[in-house]
């Protein structure tokens, strides 16, 4: 009988929850960059990552299209769904309070799961891992390859996405845009094409967490809830707004129901992420590294 | 102009209601139909369940119909969607009840939309015929015997249990571990693996739960291996049961006896687990194994026939849970042929003469201490070897 | 609407008191009154919650939490120890409350959506226990056998008698809430609302009030829990897990969270529209759903409560 050593274990629990993390930290990266600009939570954030997976599927396996086409053309149709979800969801409503556009985002995700129901079927989809099933060993943890595309892409995005705040036009229009609205339209920025793309952005974000996390987990139509409950509490808990907040929020969490499950109570792992979760709220009621001045003046 | 205005708007509506109205009512039967209603979880997160045993009795009322119906009467039924929630199973069985006033309902789907109407079905005296696991919706444990009007058709979770211990102890294993998705299923499972353990001199030496839509399983098989039972038993349905044998396999475990409970039932998740479900072991009823019966088995040639005919009709593999729809349909269908559609002769029927029924999931003898009425026997222990089942020596 | 007029709630009971003998007389609806039911259940939440977002401006997602506290409490003391279901529906309010003070003090000092996270994490938190917790909540698969209720040995035991029930307790909630709206306490609620800063410099004690308002809306779900878990005779978790807790959102914002009245036509209509309406199209019935919500917050931004006010202004343009 083969066993285990307790600090492999610990090393297992630890390496499961950073890749399970990683997921929560896109999609909360996602719920931030339209946060920044709306001020709104995109509830259908979660949809995006299925979408991705699903689609990737369509590309992938049912066209069987190789990888680095399907991949990109996954990004490109998600980001085409987040463009028309702005356009179609958001910018129609009038006099937007936060509350009605929070709505808005809640009855479009409804509205997306039920097409996705109706064109795959409620059944799960596998996608191949990206480069085999076979597993690596470490220090007597098991590591899937797949869990390094999952990481490997989150820093990808986050690498990506600070390039492109810090050091493009378009990138600074949109954090200009997230600092005060009123004073980025003055200097001549468009904030209605500022929000477009910041769920262009999202969209995108959403798909590569659903096209990398679905060879681990499969994807089948209603996994966005939940995905997008998990990423609202690491992008709270990491602090609205913050990207490393995100980055940091989405891998205690993924860290704390690994551990959670291993070494107290399986049943009760996601309590414990969300107790957690509560407590630093009640300490710090803006996150980790959330600002608290900075959320003084948002409305929501 | 503001008369005009409202006038017009006052004719809209009344066109929207007229419209209404007209989308409610339903078209005059031209002939006395046959009602039976149904329960299902058709949508929602416990649609595997549901929608298979929809599309089942859809297609067998279908048969029947294009076959001339029942004595000359046409078959109606009246599907309701319950989404898995108890206050609209108890809704939509009254509506059965008191508005479309069929003779017999099938379903719900599930433990506990079963459990949330049983007291609606007593009490309107209508006989119900649950698709759903738990053996708590045949046993009224005041009285220890069965409620007067409920049957259910799937094997309990306490069949599913002694098979898989049965045979963990023909091969002297009995340090275990148990894993449970944290559903009505799982947690049903989990009850009377608990429960049957001391029976069978099991040892459970580690009991993990998962999430329904969890991703990963990894922690929980973790902590098993650090235990190092002799077998483990999953008690899952959906793609967690697939997620839980890949993070398995890469956990180099597959040397660890695995068993799947009944939910397993669908080949669709040995493709799923792309080679990680080589050699687990489930127990599984007739009609998941059709082509696997012997010419003599007496279920051969339904279970043959149905999925043959599910997969025409609907292009997809049968799913096993289709198969208690099945097996509640034709009871009714036997009970309207023989007696007609009276509320109490349909239950008497069912209480007195299933005997000997031929069904997907076993061969039923329903009795006035048994409304369940189907033996051990109805779980083959099947294997699986090289991507398909195989009945397990 | 500053003043909740006498005449509409007059007409509105008279209309609660004879639905039930109206849906009677039309076959094809005779069952609404089963539905109206749930809509009271449903009516007892929203009017909590409509105070507590409309007016105090705090968001809950978590409400389902409070609705199943009171429904599990009755239902775990009536059938585990047979007390008196009344004694049991009070038992739960009170545990309810205490509960809702422990979470909302410290909860209330947070904003917008850390505010709704604080909640939907204490939501999930209950929904979990109530799933763990097997030897007292039964589990996923449920608690059976919870018992009817009866006063002085009349027996709710139809859909009638408990429809009037039900809607008894609907419009004393509605005509309490209407009063604390509409009194000092309201006042200073709606100034919370417009803005906090001001409140607090006019000597409004902010956080004593939204603590109240909050347990006021949690006590409410719980009686509403408690009356469901004696109706359905039966609960399990499923019923009162996040979902429900963006439903009871949905019914405030599709009625109308500035007006009470809001809270009944939201829950009236999401109610009529998941339990009944929206049966008819089957297997669209999700994208139907979604459709419908979308198309609402976009050309009816405050709510349903807000068309008459819409007309008005689209008549007068037109002229």
């Amino acid at each position: 009988m083969e066993t285990i050593s307790f600090t492999s274990q610990l090393f297992q629990y630890l390496i499961t929850g950073l890749t399970v993390g990683s997921v929560y930290a896109m999609v909360a990266v996602g719920f931030n960059i339209i946060y920044n600009v709306t001020e709104i939570i995109n509830f259908a954030q979660g949809e995006f990552v299925m979408l991705g997976g699903l689609i990737m599927v369509f590309f992938h396996v049912g066209m069987a299209l190789p990888l680095v086409l399907a991949f990109p053309a996954t990004v490109i149709l998600v980001t085409l769904v987040g463009i028309l979800l702005d356009r179609l969801a958001i910018s129609p409503i009038r006099q937007p309070s936060v509350l009605t556009l929070i709505i808005a985002t809640i009855a479009a995700s409804i509205l997306i799961k039920g097409i996705a129901m109706f064109i795959w079927g409620k059944d799960p989809f596998d996608l191949p891992a990206f480069s085999g099933r076979n597993p690596i060993t470490v220090m007597g943890a098991v590591i899937q390859p797949q869990y390094f595309w999952v990481i490997g892409f989150l820093i990808v995005v986050v690498i990506a996405l600070s390039i492109f705040f810090d050091r493009t036009i378009i990138g600074k229009a949109m954090s200009a845009c997230a600092d005060n609205a009123d004073a980025a339209k003055l200097v001549g920025i468009n904030v209605k094409q500022m929000i477009l793309l910041s769920f262009a952005l999202s969209a995108a974000i959403g798909a590569v967490a659903g096209v990398t996390m679905t060879p681990i987990s499969l994807m089948e139509y209603d996994r966005g809830a939940m995905l997008a409950v998990k990423g609202f509490g690491a992008a709270i808990l990491g602090g609205l707004g913050s990207f490393p907040g995100a980055i940091l929020g989405g891998l205690i969490m993924g860290a704390i129901e690994s551990f959670g499950a291993g070494l107290v109570s399986s049943g009760y792992k996601d309590a414990f992420a969300l107790i957690v979760l509560l407590a630093v709220l009640f300490f710090k009621p803006s996150g980790i590294l959330g600002d608290i001045e900075i959320s003084k003046i948002k409305r929501f | 102009m503001i008369l005009k205005r409202i006038t017009i708007l006052i004719t809209i509506c009344l066109f929207s209601i007229g419209l209404l109205i007209s989308c409610a009512e339903k078209p005059p039967e031209p002939k006395k139909t046959y009602k039976v209603g149904a329960l299902f979880s058709v949508t929602g997160r416990t649609s595997f369940l549901g929608d298979p045993e929809k599309k089942t009795a859809e297609m067998i009322a279908e048969q029947i119909n294009a076959a001339g119906g029942i004595n000359g009467h046409n078959l109606e039924l009246i599907v309701y969607d319950t989404e898995g929630d108890a206050t609209k199973a108890n809704l939509a069985l009254k509506k059965l009840i008191t508005q479309d006033k069929v003779s017999v309902v099938i379903g719900p789907s599930l433990s506990g939309t079963s459990l949330a109407v049983l007291p609606l079905a007593e009490q309107h005296e209508i006989p119900l015929i649950s698709c759903a696991a738990s053996y708590k919706i045949v046993h009224n444990e005041k009285t220890g015997k069965p409620y007067k009007w409920v049957f259910k058709t799937p094997q309990t979770d306490t069949m599913a249990v002694e098979a898989i211990y049965r045979r963990l102890k023909s091969y002297g294993l009995n340090y275990i571990a148990i894993m449970s998705v944290t559903t009505g299923f799982g947690a049903s499972g989990r009850g009377e693996l608990l429960r049957l353990a001391p029976k069978y001199g099991m040892n459970i030496i580690a009991d993990e739960k998962y999430g329904p839509k969890d991703t990963d399983m990894t922690a929980q098989l973790t902590k098993i291996k650090g235990i190092g039972p002799q077998a483990i038993i999953n008690w899952s349905v959906g793609p967690t049961q697939v997620t839980v044998l890949r993070n398995r396999s890469d956990l180099g475990m597959a040397n660890i006896l695995f068993f799947q409970s009944h939910g397993f039932g669908s080949r669709k998740n040995i493709e799923l687990a792309a080679g990680a479900a080589e050699g687990v072991l489930a127990p599984l009823g007739a009609c998941n194994i059709a082509e696997l019966l012997t010419a003599y088995d007496v279920q051969r040639d339904v279970a043959m026939k149905y999925m043959q005919d599910y997969k025409t009709k609907y292009n997809e593999p049968l799913s096993s849970f289709g198969g208690h729809a099945w097996d509640a349909m034709y009871m009714v269908i036997n009970a309207l042929t023989e007696i007609g559609d009276d509320k109490v002769k349909i239950r008497d029927y069912l209480e007195n003469n299933i005997k000997g029924f031929v069904g997907q999931h076993g061969v039923f003898n329903y009795s006035a201490d048994d409304h369940n009425g189907l033996t051990d026997k109805a779980f083959a222990m099947v294997i699986v070897k090289d991507g398909d089942w195989s009945l397990a020596d | 609407m500053l003043q909740i007029a006498k005449l509409p709630i007059a007409i509105f009971a008279a209309l609660i008191i004879t639905f039930p003998w109206m849906a009677h007389q039309i076959p094809v609806i005779d069952h609404y009154a089963d539905i109206m039911v749930f809509v009271g259940i449903y009516c007892l939440i929203t009017i909590g919650l409509s105070l507590l977002m409309g007016y105090a401006g705090q968001i809950s997602v978590g409400h389902a939490a409070f609705f199943g506290i009171g429904a599990y409490v009755s239902g775990i003391l009536t059938t585990n120890y047979g007390l008196n279901p009344w004694i049991c529906m009070i038992i739960a309010m009170l545990i309810t409350a205490v509960i809702a003070l422990l979470v909302g003090a410290p909860s209330l000092k947070l904003k917008g959506h850390y505010l709704a996270m604080a909640t939907l994490a204490f939501g999930i938190i209950i929904f979990i226990i109530f799933n763990e917790e097997i030897e007292w909540t039964g589990g996923p698969d449920g608690m059976p056998g919870i018992p009817g209720l009866s006063l002085f040995g009349f027996k709710f035991d139809s859909v009638d008698k408990y429809y009037y029930l039900v809607w008894a307790f609907v419009l004393a909630a509605f005509i309490f809430t209407a009063n604390i709206i509409q009194s000092d306490a309201g006042r200073a609620l709606r100034a919370i609302h417009t803005s906090e800063p001001a409140a607090s410099a006019m000597g409004v004690d902010i956080a004593k009030f939204k603590i109240i308002v909050f347990v006021y809306s949690a006590v409410l779900a719980s009686l509403a829990g408690s009356l469901y878990a004696h109706y359905l005779n039966f609960i399990n978790p499923s019923t009162f897990d996040l979902f429900f807790s963006i439903k009871l959102l949905i019914m405030i914002a599709l009625g109308g969270m500035h007006n009470i009245w809001g809270a009944i036509i939201g829950a009236l209509l999401i109610t009529f529209l998941s339990y009944e309406w929206l049966h008819y199209f089957e297997e669209f019935e999700v994208i139907v759903y979604g459709a419908i919500l979308l198309l609402v917050t976009i050309f009816l931004p405050n709510g349903l409560v807000g068309v008459p006010e819409m007309l008005k202004s689209w008549v007068r343009r037109k002229n």
